[in-house]
């Protein structure tokens, strides 16, 4: 459980981090490393298969396409940085502190958590699941990706300006 | 519920719910179109987290990460999409700055 609690903490604080940092290289990592520890977390909670997509997808191939969008978009010169970090303290500064008054008054409320579970499952194999009882969700996938495929095929089509 | 099931749900539960705020927080204050979707990847990553709670609170970790599966996929369709959104803003006005993408006339 301590270790529940630590990784817990981790998991906040790289959220946190993530969003108050002024540089986007450092915000994407930080994603990652929240990602990271999520994995961690679905290890705990049984569910290793997909703590592997998460930590495959998510904190690599995610990571990626914002570290490659971020190199493509403009760099800043160390003064803007100076500037910018200004402004954004403006508004972030109370970030921590909403999270921690947030913490607080969770703590504080009894949160009524002892409800009745329902009965075990019979099936709760996750291939069989996800090839014989929800097969309809794979047809989504595919439609997903296709959408995105032509999504992305749009957006850097070469229009011809006649 | 066990009562350690109700402490593991109950810590779990507020964790996520503190990462939901942070996300939100981040969608309403952040003028960066990129922070705006990292923001959002945030918000992802509570849901994911509770969706798996729940699956290990009731027993059905199997469904759960057949649906977190599925969501992941999605996640990285959007991100995909919205970072060829932020490309195209980008080449369009030299910054991605949500305060300049008001010119767009529709």
């Amino acid at each position: 459980m301590v270790l529940n609690i630590i990784l817990l903490v981790l998991f906040v604080v790289g959220a946190v981090w993530t969003m108050m940092t002024t540089r986007l290289l450092h915000s994407a990592v930080g994603l990652a490393f929240t990602s990271a520890v999520l994995t961690v977390l679905m290890f705990q909670l049984d569910s290793p298969l997909a703590a592997v997509f998460e930590l495959s997808v998510c904190s690599g191939l995610v990571s990626a396409i914002f570290i490659s969008t971020i190199m493509l978009t403009k760099r800043v010169t160390a003064e803007e940085l100076i500037v910018r970090r200004k402004i954004r303290m403006a508004y972030f500064w109370f970030l921590p502190i909403v999270v921690v008054a947030a913490a607080i008054v969770l703590s504080l409320i009894h949160i009524p958590v002892d409800f009745k579970l329902p009965e075990p499952p019979a099936e709760n194999n996750v291939k069989n699941i996800m090839w014989n009882l929800r097969h309809l969700d794979l047809l989504g996938q595919i439609a997903i990706l296709l959408t995105g495929v032509f999504g992305v095929v749009t957006l850097f089509k070469e229009w011809k300006h006649d | 519920m066990t009562n350690d099931m109700a402490v593991v749900l109950w810590l779990f539960g507020v964790a996520a719910a503190l990462v939901l705020i942070v996300g939100f927080y981040c969608l309403i204050a952040t003028i960066n179109l990129i922070r705006a979707i990292i923001g959002l990847e945030i918000l992802i990553k509570a849901v994911t987290l509770f969706i798996i709670l729940a699956g290990y609170v009731t027993g059905r970790t199997g469904l759960a990460q057949a649906l977190v599966i599925t969501l992941i996929v999605i996640e990285v369709v959007v991100v995909v999409v919205a970072m060829g959104v932020v490309l195209c803003v980008f080449s369009h006005n030299k910054s991605v700055d949500v305060r300049m993408i008001r010119n767009v006339k529709g």
